[in-house]
């Protein structure tokens, strides 16, 4: 039995699910935007630049993740792997949704970088949220 | 846009603020606190207690918690192909059917779980709390996701056929209301809510489980779970709108 007290302190991380979280916000925004002007194309600028933002943080909590060296990481890839397999599924299916309605040109390319940063940044929050809280195994890097 | 809610949230909550003190060295937890559903109250209540192994709680084994159950996954599968069909054939029933059935099914459940079934779980044994939620939270892994994506898909292409979304301002501000009340509770859902479902189905997997991690996380639990069922509310406002232009 663990009581409170013989918890272990929790080591100091960084911020790698608020930044993931961050990306997903951006990327859900511009997302959102595009979305409100339907059936016509919105205007790219604010979507290109909130997505753009929103893989840039993504970016920066993946290069946050490879740093880390006293992780496990036998979790992290077990969580992460079957939330990938998941959440492509999920972006597929949005995708399919897309092109049959004939969606194509900039918008296209806008949305499906769009379903990528977000089927990627959830399994980097789901595998970090769980494996932070995991007994480090093996340190091997991903 | 998937995986926006957690509906054992609330359940969890209340069940490790009494299920936690069996250990015979553990602080016992006020009765009128535990009992009390006031959200603050049982976050604060569950932080100050030591957690007893599941065998302790008269459950099984922290082994056998399972966190996807496999069975499910082929009533899954069955349920994206005939919403690939629908969308493909554009059959306008079947896109009806997915939007009316899998948002019905998604609110109710939610709102269901939160109202009806957590009481009734307040006034449970603590063993039967404990064995209920790591039997039920698993089912809501795969059961929500699935509503969520159901319901979205079909809505989008349902709206584009009926022509919704070519419906002209001040009403196009209904459409755009629900798509950031969507956005609002992804983030939340997916960057909150979940990430502490998960973490807590695999803390009860070991065989010495963390109380005050627990406690932690039960109470973002409490917190998320109290804005995306506000949100709800809104999506019913807005959706009831929608459908009575």
């Amino acid at each position: 039995m663990v009581s409170q007290s013989d918890a272990q302190p929790p080591q100091a991380l960084p911020p790698i699910v608020q930044t993931a979280v961050g990306s997903m916000a951006l990327v859900i925004a511009g997302g959102i935007y595009l979305a409100a002007y339907l059936p016509h194309q919105a205007p790219l600028p604010i979507p290109v630049v909130l997505i753009s933002l929103g893989g840039v943080s993504l970016l920066a909590a993946a290069a946050m993740l490879t740093r880390l060296r006293d992780f496990a990481w036998t979790r992290f890839r077990l969580v992460s792997g079957w939330a990938l397999v998941a959440y492509a599924v999920i972006a597929g299916m949005i995708e399919y949704v897309l092109l049959v309605d004939q969606t194509r040109g900039a918008l296209l390319v806008l949305m499906t970088i769009t379903l990528a940063i977000f089927a990627l940044d959830i399994p980097i929050i789901l595998g970090f949220s769980v494996a932070r809280h995991q007994q480090a195994g093996s340190a091997s890097r991903p | 846009m998937a995986i926006l809610k957690s509906p054992g949230a609330r359940i969890d909550a209340k069940l490790f603020s009494e299920a936690l003190p069996s250990s015979p060295t553990a602080p016992k937890v006020p009765r009128v606190a535990a009992a009390s559903f006031r959200r603050s109250a049982v976050a604060d209540t569950v932080s100050g207690i030591s957690l007893p192994s599941p065998a302790a709680a008269g459950v099984s084994s922290p082994t056998r918690v399972t966190i996807v159950p496999l069975a499910g996954l082929p009533i899954v599968g069955a349920a994206l192909i005939f919403l690939v069909v629908a969308i493909s054939a554009n059959w306008l029933w079947a896109l009806d059917f997915l939007h009316v059935a899998g948002g019905g099914l998604w609110t109710g459940i939610d709102l269901f779980v939160g109202l009806v079934i957590g009481p009734i779980i307040g006034r449970m044994s603590v063993p039967s709390r404990v064995e209920f939620s790591t039997r039920f939270m698993p089912k809501m892994v795969l059961i929500m996701p699935t509503l969520v994506i159901l319901t979205l898909a079909s809505g989008l292409q349902l709206a584009r056929n009926l022509g919704n979304l070519a419906v002209p301002y001040p009403n196009h501000w209904w459409l755009v209301a629900s798509f950031i009340v969507v956005g609002v509770m992804a983030v939340i859902a997916l960057g909150l809510l979940e990430p502490a479902n998960l973490a807590v189905l695999f803390e009860l997997k070991k065989p010495q489980p963390n109380g005050a991690l627990i406690a932690k996380l039960m109470r973002r639990f409490v917190y998320t779970a109290g804005i995306t069922g506000v949100m709800q509310i809104a999506t019913l406002v807005i959706m009831s709108r929608i459908a009575t232009w």
